[in-house]
Parts: C-alpha cells; structure tokens; sequence
C-alpha cells in the first residue's frame, strides 16, 4: 500500500488526508498543536468545549465531519503534538546543491506562472526523504521519536500572521490578530477593553467581529490600503467573483456584523504608533497616500489599551525548502497542476503555495491527497476540486491586489523602532550596518547585523529585514541566494534528543 | 604594480588590504558576494593549541601575533568598538561609528581530556608545542574548573592555551574588505572569472570574467574550496578539495562557557586526511549570547544536504563535555566548505608552473586565523621584501604537493 505522510493538519492536510484515502493510500498525519484543525479551525480544547464552536467558526461543520472520519479511519494515524524538525533529502533526490553554498537555493521558479521550471517527477518517482518529528509536550524529557520514510509527502504547514514594525509595537498590548483570535476562539479571552485593529487584509474583519463577540469595543478596523486600492483590486472583472458565492457571503456577513455592532471601518488608515511606557495607552494613526506613506496633519491620537495589528500572512516555508522544493520569485512553493513540487514525491498545498484561504487550501489539499496516493487527473472529485481552485486562486489574486503591502511603511518607523525583537537589532543600527560594510550578501547582512538570528529564526522579522534591506541596501540581495526561509532546524530541541540515537528508543517506520 | 585577486572571503579581503596598503592597485573579484561562503559558514578560531610544531604552527603564531594590532587598526579605521587588544576593555574610535564590533577576543583554549588513554597523548603533545614556543600549561582538573565550572566531571586531563582568540568572521570580512577599500581596493562582486589572459611571453597577464577583461601583472586565487574550479579554469590547477563542516547553535544564555574548549579528539580530526566522517567538540561562547558547537569534517564533495546523524555525534560529544548542554535548546546548525589540501599546509606564493599566477588558499579550517599572517607573508613575497617567517613550506613548488600538481594546460 502506498504511504503517505501529510505535514500539517489544518484545512489543506486535512482534506490531503482525505483524498489520499479515498485513493486507498495509508496516511500519516503529523501536526505540532494539540489537536487537527489549523489556525482556522481552532477551537477550544475537548474539556472546555461550551458546544457552541459553530457559532466562532465558518465551515465548522466541514471541520467536525472531516476530523471525525479521519479519527475514525484506521487507514489514517492521526499524531497530534508532533513536531517535524528536520527533513533529510535522501540521495535520490534533486541535485546536491553544486557548485556553491547558495546556487541552488530555490528561488529559481518561474516568476510567471508560479511553476517549477524542471518537469516534474512521475507521481510514482520516490524522493527517499527522510522526515525527523518528535511528538509529546514541547517541555517534555521523553518526547517520542519519530522517523518516517514516506513514499510520498504532502507539506501542508500553512502560514503565520506577518506584522509590518511601527513605533512601539513591542509595547506589552500589542498583538498579532492570530493571537488576538486564538485567545478569542481557543480561549474566550479577550486581548483588552478598548481595543484598534490594525493593517491590511480581509483577516482584520473576522478578528474585529471575534473581539467584539467576546465583549471587546473595537474602536476602529483601520485598513491600509485607500478604498480605491480595494476597489481595483477586489471589483476587477466581478462576474468572476459571483463564481465564489460562498466567499461572498462570508465577507458579506462581515460587513453585516460591523455595521451591527457598529464598528467604525477606516480605508486609507494606519496605527504608525502606539504610546505607552509599560503597555500601549494610545495609538496614533494617521492617513495614508497610495504607497502608504502617513500624509502629515492626518495624525489623530485614540486611546486603547490593546492593538491587534497584521498585514497578511508569512507562509511556513522551512519544511519545504528542507526538502528541497523549488520556490517562486514571490517567494512561496512552486506547484504544478497537480500540486506537485520539484522534488520527486513531494506535494505541496494550502497558504505555502500562496495565501488564499481555507477554500483554495481544502481544494489544493484534496488534488495533492489524490495525486500523492497514485491518482490520476481524470478522477471527477479531483476536477470538482480544480474548477474550486481556479475559482479561489482568483480571490487570493485580488486580496493580494487589494491589500498587498506598499513600500510606504517604513516611513512610519524610527531609529529607536525594534525591527528584530529575539536580538533586539533596531532600524537605525541595522541600516548604518548595512552602510558601512557596503555588503550585498543578506547572508552577510544577517551575521554583521544579527537580524533575524535569534530564537525565532527570522519567523517574525524576516520578510521585514529583506524588505527593509533591499531599501538601504540595494545591492543587498544582488549576489547571493540567502533567504530567511532556510532553517535546517525547523524548531529548537534539546541536545540531549538531537544526540538520542536513533536506535535506543525509535520509531523507525516505513511510514 | 596591479593585482587581481579572486575571492573576497576573508583570505582575499586580508590579501587585498594588505597589497593595497603597500602601494599596490587591487581589484578583487567576487563570483557571489563578499564574506558569505566559507568565511560564514564557521566559528572564528584564532587557534595555536590544535596545531602540532611545523610550519603551520609558525604561520598561526605569526597570525596569532597581527591579530590584535589588525583588530587595533580596524577599529581606528572603520570605527565602532573593536576591542583593541582582546584582553577585555572596548575600544572606541571615530564618533557615532556604525561598522560592529570584529569581536576578537584572546579568551584562551582549554583541550580536556575525558578518557584515561587520553591523558598522556595530550600532555605529551602539549609539551611538543610548549617546546615550540607554544604557550601551553598543563592544568589540574580543579584548575580546569576554575576555568570551566560546568565542566564534565569525567574529564581527566586539560591543557590551558592562554593564546587561543575568536573573531566574527563575517564582520572581520567585511572591516578587512572595507578597509581596504578605503586604501583604494576596488571590489567587484557578482563577477566570475571565466578563463585567464596570457602575455606574449605565457605569463598570466588578467583573466577573462563576465564583466569583460581585466589585465594585471599579478593574479592572486583566494577562492578557497572553489581553487581547483578556477585554477582550471586559468590553466594551472590546484588540488584543493570541498571538507565540509557543520556547526550547531544553541539559544542564548547567561555565559557558562568561557574559553574556547576542546575535546582533545580535534587535534587528530583536524590534521586527518580521511574522507570519511570525523566530529570533535569545539565548544564556546559568542558575544550575542549562543553557544556554537563544532565541528564535523567530512568530504562529500560540495554535497550539502542536510545529515541529521552528523547532527547527532556534534551534539553527543558537545554534551559530554559539558553535561548541562544536554537540556540547552539547539536552535540552528549551519555548514559549510573547507579548502583541504593533501598535504595539510596552505599555498602561499607563486606557482611554479605558470608565472603571474599566486595563490592564497587551501586553508583548510584555520583560514580565519590564519589570514592576516597569510597576507603578509604574500605580501612581503609579492613585493620582495624578507618575509617575517619562512616561506617555503607554503610554497606551491614544495615536494610535498608535487605528485598533485598537473601540467600546466
């Protein structure tokens, strides 16, 4: 039988895994939170659970029928609490990276249409990876040992929310709108009182409407982008948006839910600062101008004492840049028409191959499950699933259009604003670095400033380093392949389980 | 006089500060970009304890001796808080500087011992280099402690290096390279060199590159693990060979290792021409607050696909040297390419075969260290000068390397 490892469990591993078995595949699926479900469809834990989830979230019942048949499955070993910290790639796969530390970094997809520029694999070509997981709590001294050999991988590791820096935004106070939700959804804890939400993107409206079920005042969802940004980008050919009936009427009925609770919705806005010695007191915000430079005289200072603040979302990119796939120049994993990667036997799927929500993910999802497990294209689910795909990727490209970011908002930051939070690397020094060595390695750039060296590895600052970087530093990324997304180390683990040999206590599976 | 050299790794940003400040017109060439291959991808030794008494004990004690006067002239140069001496105090120069700090530091290497078959190897290869004016002191293990509090209980000799520094050796690329260019170096970066020009006479007189020609009456090869690609390419090919390293990081945490500490395993890991693999401890702390631990050496050629069991050995000895390790947070690993030669030793000077052509490679994993001494010696060859330590044994005509050198094509 053909085994399949799915990394990953929210909307798209979940229908992978459901598609790899409806092919007949055997499925491992491996997820680091303590249950399935992703960022989207968190949710309170079991012996919490007030029976009311549906109420917090859309395409709940999806959700709960999907995770109960795979619970169910004995076809699908389902193992929660599992982190994948390293993924070996095994000699038959790529090249080995030749003729220097960085040539073959993958970056070299092809801009256009986002695909590999090598043929894929066959569908039956195995990669031979070799996926390194430790399973148990994080804190844990006997965490177990997993090491799988899957005939086919499908890396479904999602996204993170991403935070463009601004004065203050280290200020205990300030969240991400992931963690003002995840307090919301998975906790029922609100983030503050009096409370601005704050950046770009459809996301912001859902978190707005999370806080204000959980008995916050949102003071004002302030949208940087300028109501005709939103417009070009959302009502650009808008027969096409009828297509996503169901997306309409969920971004429909946040509209609704604002004006209910009478939400101020501010376009053309931004939080450039936010006040306050031990914990934000205030924000400031300001008017934009199209490149989302503050227009002066705009400012206006609004008491809070909480900001949920995001710009769209960082893909979780390490696994699959550990397994050796091919990235686009936009800096997400190259997939063919049947979800495939450059490397042989793994597929990829969901917020990696680019943001577009849970819909895209559960239709990319379900083409890389039944492509994994040995399917072919002609297979009537899998076409239900592609005209879903053409029909969310266009929403995803008009997200991106609406509310992508504009090189304007580094003009918000300061000198003394923190870029790099785990090194506390801060603007003024990291672009007087950048100045003084004349460097145009980022590789270099890293080592010389510490950006992006700390605990996190990049997670939270990488985007905004390279961003900030290729501004002061134009050459800065001229001659050298280095990014942010390369982590060896998927997450940090003690020596004492990176020593652990493997034959002591392992699980040493097929798959 | 003009000279090329290729490489801006840390070798040829030292080769071209130190040309350039003898007058000469430099123009390095760099395929990629300055400081982000080999030169990133190490730990920044500045080390006397791993060498046995020979030649490269010479250059390293050479090295060992510019350091702190290069560190001193970076800092008056470029600014910012170079330590001057490595002996603790800052260093400050120049007003509102931004270049950082090369953190060279002389913070002494301590080599232990943990078996009882170690013992006497290690005592007796520390009174070797005492012998070759290697500042080298046995020390008891409760001395060893007074040093190194967290250290394993289980050790069972150790050999304190009072000589032993560290530097960044990114940024010690890069004040190098800025250094010299603030004497006139010109830097092109992105630029390979594709094929070599000759003169009339056969001398190499430039090489071609992707941004056209460039003539010269010297070309110097500083391209480290890359050397026999591109001495190919010029006509005369080196035997330098890919050795890659891997190095873990652990997360920062409030100092517990002070000096640079060493199971007394790398000295033979170190001067092994064995292909296959080999780690050792290297063990230290870094300015930021991590600890970095070394180091594997394998030859796989430019292979660098990630090995999960070389992790495993690295972090097995790290941690029998220092148990508390055993719960520290790995929270990165990163690798790299050394330049191995056969016979163990740099090439320093000119090649026999094909006049004009110098090279400055095949440093192996002391090319940090060994750099600023490397430069001067290439300097004082280059421009007639008496050498402050014999050249020879670095020659690229010695016997030793002979059965490797090809004919001339």
């Amino acid at each position: 039988m053909r085994e399949i490892l799915i990394i990953g469990a929210g909307p798209a591993g979940l229908a992978a895994a459901r598609a790899a078995r409806a092919r007949g595949a055997s499925v491992t699926l491996l997820d680091a939170a303590d249950d399935v479900g992703g960022q989207y469809w968190r949710h309170l834990p079991a012996s919490l659970s007030a029976g009311r989830e549906d109420l917090l979230h859309h395409g709940w019942a999806t959700f709960t029928a999907l995770r109960s048949d795979l619970d169910d499955d004995p076809g699908c070993r389902i193992v929660r609490g599992a982190q994948v910290w390293a993924i070996e790639r095994g000699e038959t796969t790529g090249r080995p990276d030749a003729a220097r530390p960085d040539a073959a970094r993958p970056d070299a997809g092809n801009r256009d249409t986002g695909r590999p520029d090598a043929e894929p694999a066959e569908h039956d070509d195995r990669g031979g990876h070799v996926v390194h997981a430790l399973a148990g709590p994080v804190d844990g001294t006997d965490r177990e040992r997993i090491t799988l050999t899957p005939d086919a991988l499908v890396l479904a590791t999602g996204a993170h929310d991403r935070t463009l820096p601004f004065p203050g935004w280290d200020l205990p106070g300030v969240f991400t709108p992931g963690a003002a939700q995840a307090l919301a959804k998975g906790e029922r804890v609100t983030v503050g009182e009096r409370v601005a939400v704050a950046g770009a993107g459809p996301f912001l409206l859902p978190v707005a409407a999370s806080l204000v079920q959980t008995g916050t005042t949102v003071v004002g969802v302030f949208e940087a982008s300028r109501a005709r940004t939103l417009a070009a980008g959302w009502l650009s050919r808008p027969w096409r948006l009828a297509r996503a009936g169901k997306k309409g009427a969920e971004l429909a009925g946040y509209a609704a839910g604002q004006l209910r609770h009478r939400i101020p919705y501010r376009t053309g806005t931004a939080v450039i600062r936010a006040h306050g010695t031990d914990a934000v007191t205030a924000v400031t915000v300001a008017k934009l101008d199209r490149d989302w430079r503050p227009i002066p005289g705009t400012e206006r200072r609004i008491p809070v004492d909480a900001v949920c603040a995001g710009h769209g979302f960082t893909p979780r990119l390490e696994l699959a840049v550990a397994a050796g796939c091919v990235l686009t120049g936009d800096s997400f994993v190259a997939v063919d028409d049947a979800q495939r990667t450059s490397e042989p036997g793994v597929y990829a799927a969901g917020e990696i191959t680019g943001i577009g929500g849970v819909e895209l993910a559960m239709a990319e999802g379900s083409i890389a499950g039944h492509h994994a497990a040995g399917g072919d294209t002609g297979t009537s689910p899998v076409r239900a699933a592609r005209v879903a795909r053409g029909v969310h990727r266009d929403i995803a490209r008009r997200i991106e259009a609406a509310h992508g970011i504009r090189p304007g908002w580094s003009s918000w930051l300061d000198d003394d604003t923190v870029i790099c939070r785990c090194e506390e690397v801060r603007h003024g020094p990291l672009r007087d670095t950048a100045a003084a060595t004349a460097s145009t390695s980022l590789r270099s750039l890293k080592l010389s400033t510490r950006a992006g060296l700390g605990i996190c590895q990049g997670r939270m600052c990488g985007r905004t380093v390279d961003a900030l970087l290729r501004q002061h530093a134009p050459h800065a990324h001229r001659n050298d392949n280095a990014t942010f997304d390369h982590r060896p180390l998927a997450f940090p683990l003690r020596l004492a389980e990176l020593a652990d040999h493997p034959k002591d206590n392992d699980r040493k599976e097929s798959a | 006089m003009d000279v090329i050299v290729i490489g801006a790794g840390i070798i040829g940003a030292a080769v071209a500060r130190e040309l350039t400040r003898s007058g000469i017109a430099v123009t390095v060439i760099e395929r990629g970009a300055a400081a982000s291959a080999t030169s990133a991808s190490g730990e920044g030794n500045v080390l006397v304890s791993d060498k046995e008494p020979g030649p490269e004990l010479v250059l390293a004690q050479y090295s060992a001796r510019l350091w702190p006067q290069v560190a001193r002239e970076l800092a008056d140069e470029l600014g910012g808080t170079i330590p001057a001496d490595g002996l603790g105090g800052g260093h400050r120069a120049g007003s509102g500087a931004a270049f950082p700090s090369i953190e060279f530091d002389r913070k002494g290497g301590l080599v232990v011992a943990t078996t009882d078959a170690g013992i006497e190897p290690l005592r007796d290869f520390a009174a070797t280099q005492v012998a070759a004016g290697v500042d080298a002191r046995p020390v008891t293990l409760d001395e060893a402690r007074e040093l190194e509090p967290d250290l394993t209980p289980s050790a069972t000799a150790a050999v304190y290096y009072p000589e032993d520094a560290q530097v960044q050796p990114v940024i010690a690329t890069e004040a190098l390279l800025a250094s010299a260019r603030r004497s006139g170096a010109s830097v092109l970066e992105g630029t390979e060199v594709t094929g070599g020009l000759r003169g009339a006479d056969g001398r190499l007189s430039g090489v071609r590159t992707t941004a056209g020609d460039l003539h010269a009456d010297a070309v110097v090869t500083a391209a480290g693990p890359w050397s026999a690609e591109l001495t190919a390419r010029l006509g005369a090919p080196v035997p330098v060979q890919p050795r890659r390293g891997v190095v873990l990081v652990t997360s920062r945490m409030r100092p517990r290792i002070f000096h640079k500490v060493y199971d007394a395993d790398y000295v033979d890991a170190v001067g092994s021409g064995d292909a296959a693999l080999q780690t050792s401890s290297v063990i230290e702390s870094t300015a930021a607050g991590t600890v970095l631990i070394g180091s594997s050496r394998q030859r796989i050629g430019f292979d660098d696909r990630l090995r999960v069991a070389v992790l495993r050995e690295i972090a097995a000895k790290a941690a029998n040297v220092f148990p508390f390790l055993a719960d520290t947070p790995a929270m990165r690993c990163y690798g790299g390419f050394r330049p191995f030669v056969p016979d163990h030793l740099p090439l320093i000077g000119a090649d026999p075969r094909l006049p004009g052509l110098w090279h400055a490679t095949g440093h192996e994993g002391a090319g940090i260290g060994l750099s600023v001494a490397t430069a001067a010696l290439l300097r004082d060859l280059m421009t007639g000068t008496e050498p402050a330590i014999d050249a020879l044994p670095f020659s690229p005509a010695r016997p030793s390397l002979a059965e490797h050198l090809q004919e001339v094509m």
